[in-house]
Parts: C-alpha cells; structure tokens; sequence
C-alpha cells in the first residue's frame, strides 16, 4: 500500500470502526423506500406523523381530526407495518437471530422518546420527516430543523455521557 | 401534505407495504435500530449515521425532484405529494426538544417502529414514549 491508500484507510478506520459499507447500504435502501412510495403513490413518507395520524381513531379533539391525519391515518399505518415486516425479514435473514435488546435503561427510553415524540409533531418532522423528505424537497426550514436537532442531541449525548461517568 | 387519491387501493397498499419494509430492512441494516449505535454516533465515537443519512437524503432527492418532470403522476395515480415546511417558533423549539430526547434515548421514530421487527421488545418503552409525546403535542395544539 503506497502512503495515501493507508492514510484513507486509516481515517475510514477512524470515522467508522466498525465499518462503512452497512451504514451506506442501509442508507441508500432507506432512501430508496421512501423514493418508491413517492414514485407509485406520490406519498410524503416522513415517519412522525404516523403518531398523530393513529390516535386520530382515539382522541375526538379537533386537532387530531383535521384532514391531514384522517386521510392519511391508514397508508401510515400500513406503511409502519411494513417498516416492522422489513426489520423482521433483516432479523431471520441477515443477522444470528439473537432478539436485539438495549442497555439503555428504561427510564431513559420512555422519557427521551416523549422528547422525540413532543418535539418531532410540533416541529412538524423527524430524522425522516426534516432529515430525509425535508432535505430531499430541498426545503430550508427543514435543514434548519435537523442543524438545531442535531445540535442539542450531541449537546445532550455527551453532556449525559460525561454526567453518569462521573456518577457511576 | 396534500391529500392524495389513489385509482389502485390494492396495489397502492402493496406497495406502501414494500416501500416501508426496504426502509425498515435499511435501518436494520444500518444498525440505526440499536440506540448504542445512535449514540456512538451523536458522541463523536462512530460517524456511520452520516452515511445513512447521506445515502438516504442522495436517493430521495434524485427521486423528488426528478419524478414530477418526468411523469404526468404516480405510477398508481393520485397526485405527487409535497413536503411544504415552515420556519417558526414551533419549528425550532420542536427540533430542539426533538433532539434532546434523541440525544437522551438514542431512539427515533423509525427505529422505534422498525426495531420491534428485530425482536427488540426494550424500544417499547421508547414507543410508548413517542406516543405520549404525540399525544401530549395534540392535547396542548390549538384546533
């Protein structure tokens, strides 16, 4: 290997241990779901919305029965459900078929995630919704969006990492 | 997000059904739907989330902004759909909160839908967790 091919390897060794090609895959397959839905149905597949969107069956409150969440409540719903049949058939095919489990705890899970779900609705987008439809719509708003919550994510990631290393 | 009519119920359903399990197959692949990965990402250890989302903003772009000038309609009929977003008050807050609960759990909503098909019964806890938050966003909205 002449200098340069082991200096690329060595950063691409640095950015990414425990590999690249997956992250790229995975990547470019999840661009490609959202593409098809688009090119068959012409469907906006942000992944927030389908929250809101189901309790529409539930909750009477004038918010939840606008038209944007009964006339999208059902494809979001199926389209959740294929999200799972997705992971499933990664799941039986592509991994040893250990269910994955998580260390983090699950105090941390249930209130993070009422963040996520509370902060992705009001700011109308997710990872998916800003990040991915946003950005691929090449709307403004949404690269402003994913800038403020990517940084207050790697505020709270480290800040939180620092906290508990220090705690434990 | 406009309201779209589709002219083929059964195929349209089949293929939301197909695009969601290539996306939920590409997290799974990614590795997005373990929160570890998430945040060995968000703490600078592992910058795997940037390919991800590189890959995927690269396709989608390629396919929003060139299938409205090369087809009349979708495939199964209806009307392309629009991503109209705006920028105000709710708009940043709602991302900060966004990312603070992100940043806390490692989980969002994609993965916490996805996960469950890895067998990963812990992101329940994360599931409910947006849920409520939804919930809460709505009962707080006005009309």
């Amino acid at each position: 290997m002449d200098a340069f091919t082991q200096m690329a390897s060595a950063l691409l060794n640095t950015l990414f241990p425990t590999g690249w090609g997956h992250y790229l895959a995975g990547g470019l397959l999840v661009g490609t779901g959202t593409a098809l839905l688009f090119v068959y149905t012409g469907r906006i597949g942000g992944m927030s919305s389908v929250f809101s969107s189901t309790w529409s069956w539930l909750v009477r409150r004038p918010y939840f029965q606008t038209a944007r969440y009964l006339e999208t409540r059902g494809w979001r719903l199926v389209y959740a459900a294929g999200l799972i049949v997705g992971a499933l058939v990664w799941w039986l095919g592509f991994s040893d078929g250990v269910p994955l489990s998580t260390q983090v705890p699950a105090w941390q899970l249930l209130l993070g995630g009422f963040f996520v779900g509370y902060g992705a609705r009001l700011s109308n987008g997710c990872t998916s919704g800003h990040g991915i439809c946003g950005l691929g719509s090449l709307q403004l708003p949404s690269l402003g969006a994913v800038l403020i919550f990517m940084a207050t994510a790697f505020l709270t990631a480290n800040a939180f990492a620092r906290l508990s290393a220090r705690f434990t | 997000m406009n309201a779209v009519t589709v002219k083929h119920p059964l195929a349209a359903l089949l293929a939301t059904l197909a695009a969601g399990a290539l996306f939920g197959f590409g997290l799974s692949l990614a590795g997005m739907v373990r929160p570890e990965v998430v945040l060995s990402f968000l703490r600078l250890q592992d910058w795997g989330l940037m390919l991800v989302m590189g890959g995927a903003v690269l396709v989608v772009l390629l396919a929003y902004q060139g299938a409205p000038r090369l087809l009349a309609r979708p495939l199964l009929g209806g009307n392309f759909g629009q991503h109209p977003s705006v920028w105000n008050r709710d708009t940043w807050r709602g991302a900060a909160l966004f990312g603070l609960g992100w940043g806390l759990c490692g989980v969002c909503p994609g993965p916490a839908i996805a996960g469950l098909g890895t067998g990963d019964l812990d992101l329940l806890w994360a599931l409910a967790g947006i849920a409520l938050g939804a919930l809460a966003q709505g009962l707080r909205a006005k009309g």
